[in-house]
């Protein structure tokens, strides 16, 4: 049986590494965002051998899923555009140079980067566990059960506030370009398109709630259950409608600040009695939590199906 | 032991079906005929799959949630074929 899984982790790695160098040199971008998203799945089976399940969902939901809908998206775009600009023959836009040759520039960051970090890599002080002795120890006065939600929203609350700011930042820069919301989309005739996303879309909502629920005592949590309700908004989105039909424009821009804004108020709300900024307290833990994880993944959903649909999702 | 042997015989039948599966989608000429062949792997294959774990899951939750997952599988292939089919069927006849 150990024989078995040792040949199963040998074919992921090879697998990852023969993906990996085949979407960085395949001239069609189309094949390569195909790759690139077969490549997140195999990426998310590493993490489910690595026992680490949480990074696993995010990976195969945000990694793979979304970020691969964002590509194809991006690559409709380029389409449209080197087919209305008239693109020199034979080198349209939406192909490009293969990987092997790389400006020489970027070939020299790489010989500067790649020693430094091998080195840095090769001089880490050997840790037998790193600091999971003492995140158990502590799980009771965290208000979750499940360690990585205690480290992601109480330990290291900090890191993943700028988290959020981050992916704040990023719908700031999409809506400050110009306008491109139309996906350039053929509709789908017939019912089967739209009864299934009738199907699927309210099923996706249960699932996103049932992952924030969750993330309290189990893998799960805001990341997750953002991604998945992201992708109920991109359904919509790609059925011809607009996913955030009847929120008024100020709503949705409420939406999608809300996390960080939640976040950051009840970082400084903690303060005011004397705690450190972030600094749960214990009987609070829990509460401010499962708050700030509903905020945080409401968020999280209208960023990315901002991103998706292009700025008039929180543009007039 | 029985119940593990009919998982292994049921899991391997689901298996065949994906590697005809895939072999059809590699080999087979245009779009439909590829679609045709992936629809099998994709709905028998994964369904023998799944019923052979069946008989490997520990408790009726874990039963429930495998054929959750082949039903949603099957939505959502279906689905997509039909997307891809229309397509296909458009370009080939402009």
């Amino acid at each position: 049986m150990n024989g078995l899984w040792i040949m199963l982790d040998l074919l992921l790695c090879l697998g990852m590494v023969a993906l990996a160098w085949r979407l960085l040199s395949v001239a069609d971008l189309f094949q390569a965002v195909v790759l690139f998203i077969v490549f997140g799945i195999l990426v998310a089976l590493a993490w489910v051998r690595l026992a680490a399940p949480d990074v696993a969902l995010a990976e195969v939901a945000i990694g793979s899923g979304l970020t691969g809908a964002l590509f194809l998206a991006a690559l409709a775009h380029l389409r449209r555009r080197s087919r209305g600009g008239g693109a020199p023959p034979g080198r349209s836009s939406a192909s490009r140079r293969p990987v092997w040759q790389v400006p020489h520039a970027a070939l020299l960051v790489f010989w500067l980067l790649a020693p430094a970090l091998l080195l840095a890599v090769l001089a880490l002080p050997s840790i037998e566990s790193g600091l999971a002795p003492e995140v158990l120890a502590n799980l009771d006065q965290t208000g979750v059960t499940h360690p990585v939600t205690a480290v992601l929203l109480n330990y290291r609350a900090w890191d993943t506030l700028l988290e959020l700011a981050v992916v704040m930042l990023v719908v700031a820069a999409a809506l400050s370009l110009p306008d491109e919301s139309n996906l350039p989309m053929k509709s789908v005739q017939g019912p089967v398109l739209a009864g299934s996303i009738g199907l699927l879309v309210p099923l996706l909502v249960l699932v996103a709630g049932y992952l924030l629920w969750l993330g309290a005592h189990a893998p799960g949590g805001a990341f997750q259950a953002g991604a998945v309700l992201a992708a109920a908004l991109v359904l919509l989105r790609l059925s011809g409608r607009d996913p955030l039909a009847g929120v008024a424009m100020a709503a949705r821009r409420w939406l999608a600040v809300i996390g960080v804004l939640g976040f950051l108020l009840l970082g400084l709300a903690v303060t005011l009695a004397g705690l450190p900024f972030l600094g749960w307290p214990t009987a609070w833990a829990g509460v401010i939590i499962l708050l700030i994880e509903v905020l945080a993944s409401l968020s999280i959903a209208v960023a990315l199906a901002a991103l998706f649909g292009g700025s008039g999702v929180l543009r007039t | 032991m029985i119940a593990e042997a009919v998982a292994l015989v049921l899991i391997s039948a689901g298996v065949l079906f994906f590697v005809a599966g895939t072999v059809g989608l590699l080999r087979f000429p245009d779009t439909l005929s590829r679609l045709h062949a992936l629809t099998k792997a994709d709905n028998l294959g994964l369904g023998l799959v799944v019923i052979g774990l069946m008989f490997l899951a520990p408790s009726v939750a874990e039963v429930l949630r495998l054929l959750l997952i082949w039903l949603l599988v099957l939505v959502a292939g279906a689905t997509a074929s039909h997307v891809i089919g229309q397509r296909a069927d458009q370009e080939r006849e402009p």
